[in-house]
């Protein structure tokens, strides 16, 4: 960790994403201003000291609604992620453990079915049969993060299962399920930290364009792709609607692809190697 | 060569009825009659089981799929809950909207990505190396619907650039193209950079291989050795990702569509979602993962093409 | 005037100072070896030649190729002579060649790359040059793919790429290296054939002085950066002074003294074993073909035997070590351990395994670089009902490590913390650990340097003294399996064809294939005479 903080790009990539996550978490005490309450008065306010980033067209604050709708997209994302490590990482590596077998054709073939399916388009059959909501968005994304994770450990695992000292193991006398958690999981958690990140940021935006297009969290709870949504209309008179939550998705998934790539290169002896 | 063609084939069909299984199930386990969504609260049961009837949802599970799948293949996509008209008439115009513009970005995208990630690659460390990484990374971050709305209310409402939204008509190809051209940009863009990058590391790996030192010893210059050698051996990589994006491309353009107010698959299936018209979800789908599809397929057989190592294998 | 004189040569990579004043020279038709161990600069003095240096890199000194300093030429200049006056072989057959590309068109690359001749001129003299470097057009069409073909033929395209334009000079970097014994003798051969046919001067890399001193007229030995010895071969064999050039000739002939004598009774019996692997399938239908890895192996080794097992990769010697390690079902025939009898269908079960531990090739890759020495070098307590557990534990722990010379408080170390040299003995503390009565080594000292390899090999000796074990001593390497076994068994297609004392067989080789190994791998005792 020391290291990662000592690259240039981790600790921007880091404090910009952070920003935004502790955004989210404070927003659970306090913003500026309620987001829940229409406020036609003060509707669509340029950003001022009172407003930092103006207020919408029912009058309520941008700044706050950022920070709640920080929360929307970071859960929706970090859910996701946890689905596709939690379910794909399992098969990946029980893919990998039985290479060749009936259990790895299966798993890898039906990675490539749902890689058929881009998440948009299970987010439509989703909301079609169960209609649209945060926690459908979250399993769209999810299922198409299973993949990702199973084939980046099951090519991870399977580079693993030739070496010499996983031979080692079961010469002791291991089992290739003790195997596969002893000695392929520690060995491949950089490959998936790095790409956690990375589906991590995958996850905000996939979320900013469910919302956008209404497939995602519903009203009134805000999130940054409604907001946008919202804007749509206004953008000509009233740039600021759209401008700040765009902002606020660039940033976050800049500052995780930042960090993802600091990482990579940390984790890389290739790369490491190259730099020297 | 043809025996992989073959396999291949044959893993396409496999995909394509493991998918429409996919689909119809998912899509069947919902919850509500379609025929009395179609007919109202007040019809009748009589109606209301004549329509059920006539839509043939009277009939097994198994033997609904077969009706579907088969009129698929023939072209028949069913009828619409909603529209009463057939599935396949509705559709017709928009795919000449949506897939023109997935393909579209997909060329940009290529066309884009490939001279800067080479040229980051081979002046890596440099300043154009430096202004590729750091563009490609703020491509990749900027959702492409906002970008669209940015482009839309600088490029078009103020500027009067492209077209603000529309679609003439493939009847005036010129002008067609044009409307296609800042969606299709907008869409590229994210895909571009991701591409870029790609490119330029497959690049500096193929660089480290073995055989591009065998090429210096034999008097390539570094110039040389990269156009004759790395090229196509990066090109591995890269075509993979090239598969992969035409699926998100064809995704994003449903959304890229609604922006620009193209006539395309976009603005049809959510109509569809909102009326509950699964039929024509169930069929749209279908559709763009068999495109999708279709693609993996051929980004499989260009594969061989480029790597003689891949032919015999399957 | 030597066609390649290198005098003062000094490189620097970044901070770090790899050449320190080398010196030597090549002549035309005549060969000079430059052998070291690694991290010895001799790669890099070659690539000083036709400067293929690493970024960053800085040369001093003089390199006068053909009366041209090529420290002092710009880059267009060495891109013409590179591959037309200087041609360059390879350590690595398997990724010298771009896998895209027909050797055809990777041959006839050279000749067109400095517009010798016409395309199917270029295209002609590719045809005769592989012809001249062994691959007749009838089997090798031009348009054959790197895939396609085996280690040493690649090697024999690389070959034919550096001297299609039949170059002053040819330099080989270990070009043997990554091939078996037989192979790597007749790509020597070849290299040998040409530099008569040509009047080349060829510059040979290697880290193996039996490889190349009955080819090479002049040796030049290399250690840290530094030439600590030349001369003409014979007069170096004879009149070596410097203590480097000593040791690196004692430790390639290392005998450990073995005291231990075998006893009668066997610990692992073998019979008629048999090992199929299942290939792919070809067609879409019928059964999936099979491959007969170990076919009919039968084999005794006694308590306190060294048993050696020759073979050349692909013979099936590592198939035959899983077998018997438990790690995969037999087919046929019968393994048994202490008696115990594992029939066909079975895999030997747990109980038996305890008797037998392994240590691998490979220093780096055997250990997983996650735990710490206790955790990696305990892990066989795992096949005991009840493992030592605490104080028991680390007792058990440190005893191994200091049998083999390690450090107990070595077992809060990582890996990486250790030398390729210090790794293996580590692995065989592993080993050692449970107290097996057969140790299986599987190439345990072929990645090693020559005089580690003395070292390893001498501890080894000490263990099987002292603790009566019995090794299964797997290798491609005659000089060390002659060193360390009492008998040696040479295996061939996954069949014993010869077995017998060590030193008869050595003597007296009676099959065909173990005299083809044994010409192909002169030991350095019988070069010296």
């Amino acid at each position: 960790m020391k290291r990662a903080f000592k690259m240039p790009g981790f600790s921007v990539g880091f404090i910009m994403a952070f920003t935004f996550v502790a955004a989210a978490l404070i927003s659970f005490f306090w913003t500026p201003y309620g987001t829940s309450g229409v406020d036609i008065v003060n509707k669509l306010h340029s950003p001022d000291a009172t407003n930092w980033f103006g207020t919408d067209h029912l009058g309520r604050d941008i700044f706050s609604m950022i920070m709640v709708g920080a929360r929307t997209s970071i859960a929706v994302a970090i859910v996701a992620v946890g689905i596709g490590v939690l379910l794909g990482v399992p098969l990946g590596l029980a893919a990998a453990a039985r290479k060749g077998s009936l259990l790895d054709e299966f798993i890898m073939r039906g990675n490539d079915l749902i890689f058929a399916f881009p998440a948009l388009l299970i987010a439509i059959l989703i909301t079609a049969v169960f209609g649209p909501s945060a926690i459908n968005a979250i399993i769209a994304i999810g299922i198409f993060n299973i993949p990702v994770f199973a084939r980046l450990s099951r090519a991870g695992a399977l580079s693993l299962w030739t070496r010499d000292f996983v031979l080692a193991a079961r010469v002791s006398g291991k089992s290739r399920f003790r195997i596969s958690f002893e000695h392929i999981l520690p060995n491949i958690t950089n490959l998936l930290i790095v790409q956690g990140t990375i589906q991590f940021s995958l996850g905000i935006l996939a979320e900013a364009a469910l919302s956008y297009i209404g497939l995602g969290a519903q009203p009134p709870i805000p999130s940054w792709g409604r907001m946008l949504a919202d804007s749509q209309t206004m953008v000509s008179f009233a740039p600021h609607l759209a401008l700040f939550p765009g902002l606020a998705i660039v940033l976050t998934v800049l500052g995780l692809n930042l960090m993802g790539d600091a990482l990579r290169d940390l984790f890389d002896p290739k790369l490491r190697r190259d730099r020297q | 060569m043809l025996i992989f063609t073959l396999k291949r084939l044959l893993s396409l069909g496999l995909s394509l009825i493991a998918a429409s299984v996919a689909i119809f199930f998912v899509v069947e386990i919902i919850p509500g009659d379609p025929a009395r969504l179609m007919l109202g609260i007040n019809a009748t049961q009589d109606a209301v089981d004549a329509l059920r009837t006539q839509m043939g949802l009277d009939q097994g599970l198994l033997a609904r799929y077969w009706l579907w799948a088969s009129g698929l293949l023939q072209g028949d996509f069913g009828i619409s809950y909603t529209y009463r008209v057939p599935v396949a008439e509705m559709v017709q115009g928009r795919v000449w909207v949506s897939l023109p513009l997935a393909l579209y970005a997909l060329l940009l995208s290529t066309l884009i990505a490939f001279p800067i990630g080479i040229i980051a690659a081979a002046k890596r460390g440099s300043w154009a190396d430096w202004l590729v990484m750091g563009g490609t990374q703020l491509g990749v971050a900027i959702p492409n619907f906002w970008f669209a709305m940015i482009m839309v209310s600088i490029l078009a409402i103020k500027y009067g650039l492209f077209s603000a939204g529309g679609f003439p008509g493939w009847d005036e190809p010129l002008a067609a193209l044009k409307a296609l051209t800042l969606p299709a940009f907008v869409l590229a863009l994210p895909q571009a950079s991701i591409l870029a990058r790609v490119m330029r590391s497959s690049l500096l790996d193929t660089l480290s291989e073995d055989f591009m030192r065998t090429a210096r010893a034999k008097g390539r210059t570094a110039r040389g050795a990269m156009v004759h050698h790395a090229l196509r051996n990066a090109m591995i990589p890269v075509l993979t990702i090239i598969g992969l994006q035409f699926s998100f491309l064809l995704a994003g353009a449903i959304i890229i569509e609604k922006i620009f107010f193209l006539p395309g698959l976009g603005s049809m299936i959510f109509t569809a979602i909102t009326q509950r018209d699964l039929i024509v979800v169930e069929s749209v789908v279908m559709l763009l993962v068999f495109a999708v599809i279709l693609v993996t397929f051929l980004v499989d057989i260009t594969y061989a093409l480029v790597d003689p190592r891949l032919r015999r294998r399957a | 005037m030597s066609l390649l004189e290198i005098n003062g040569l000094k490189l620097a990579i970044g901070a770090a100072e790899i050449l320190h004043d080398v010196s030597l020279s090549v002549d035309a038709g005549q060969i000079t070896a430059v052998i070291g161990e690694s991290g010895s600069g001799k790669s890099m003095t070659a690539y000083c030649v036709n400067q293929l240096l690493p970024r960053g890199a800085r040369t001093k000194g003089n390199v006068q190729f053909n009366g041209q300093n090529m420290l002092a030429l710009d880059e267009s200049t060495l891109c013409q002579m590179r591959g037309k006056d200087i041609g360059m072989v390879f350590q690595e057959p398997m990724t010298a060649l771009n896998p895209v590309q027909t050797i055809g068109a990777q041959v006839a690359e050279t000749v067109l790359i400095h517009g010798a001749a016409s395309k199917p001129e270029a295209r002609k003299i590719a045809r005769d040059t592989l012809n001249r470097v062994g691959l007749p057009e009838a089997e090798f069409p031009l348009s054959r793919y790197p895939h396609e073909l085996s280690g040493g033929q690649r090697q024999r395209v690389v070959i034919a790429m550096a001297i299609a334009l039949r170059p002053k000079l040819l330099i080989a970097d270990e070009p043997t290296t990554a091939l078996d014994v037989t192979t790597q003798a007749q790509i020597m051969d070849l290299l040998k054939r040409l530099v008569q046919e040509d009047g080349m001067g060829l510059l040979l890399i290697s880290h193996d002085l039996g490889v190349v001193a009955d080819v090479a007229d002049h040796i030049v030995i290399m250690r840290k950066g530094k030439v600590v010895e030349q001369g003409a071969t014979a007069h170096i064999f004879k009149h070596m002074q410097h203590p480097y050039t000593k040791a690196l000739f004692e430790a390639s002939s290392h005998k450990p003294d073995r005291e231990a004598k075998p006893q009668d009774t066997p610990i692992l019996e073998v019979k008629n074993l048999i090992r199929d692997y299942t290939l792919p399938r070809k067609s879409l239908f019928g059964p999936a073909p099979k491959f007969r890895a170990v076919n009919g192996v039968s084999f005794t080794l006694k308590k306190g035997e060294s048993l050696g097992l020759v073979g050349e990769s692909g013979c099936g010697k590592s198939t035959l070590t899983r077998a018997i390690l438990g790690l995969e079902t037999i087919q046929g025939g019968s393994i048994s351990i202490n008696g115990v009898e594992v029939k066909a269908g079975h895999t030997v079960p747990r109980t038996l395994r305890r008797n037998m531990q392994v240590v691998f090739q490979d220093p780096y890759g055997s250990f997983n670089p996650r735990h710490k020495v206790a955790r990696l070098v305990s892990e066989p307590f795992h096949l005991l009902e009840s493992p030592p557990k605490g104080e028991a534990r680390k007792a058990a722990i440190s005893e191994a490590l200091t049998a083999v010379g390690m450090h107990a408080n070595d077992a809060d170390k990582y890996i990486h913390e250790f030398s390729g040299g210090q790794r293996q003995r580590i692995a065989i503390a592993r080993a050692l650990i449970i107290k097996p009565e057969l140790i299986i080594l599987d190439e345990a000292v072929s990645a090693l340097d020559v005089s580690i390899r003395a070292q390893i090999l001498d501890l080894l000796a000490e263990l099987s003294d002292k603790l009566g074990l019995s090794y299964l001593f797997i290798s491609h390497d005659l000089s060390v399996v002659r060193a360390i076994t009492d008998r040696v068994m040479v295996m061939k297609s996954g069949e014993i064809v010869e077995e017998g004392a060590t030193e008869a067989i050595f003597q007296t080789p009676q099959h065909d294939y173990t005299r083809a190994l044994l010409a192909a791998a002169p030991s350095l005792e019988d070069l010296m005479q």
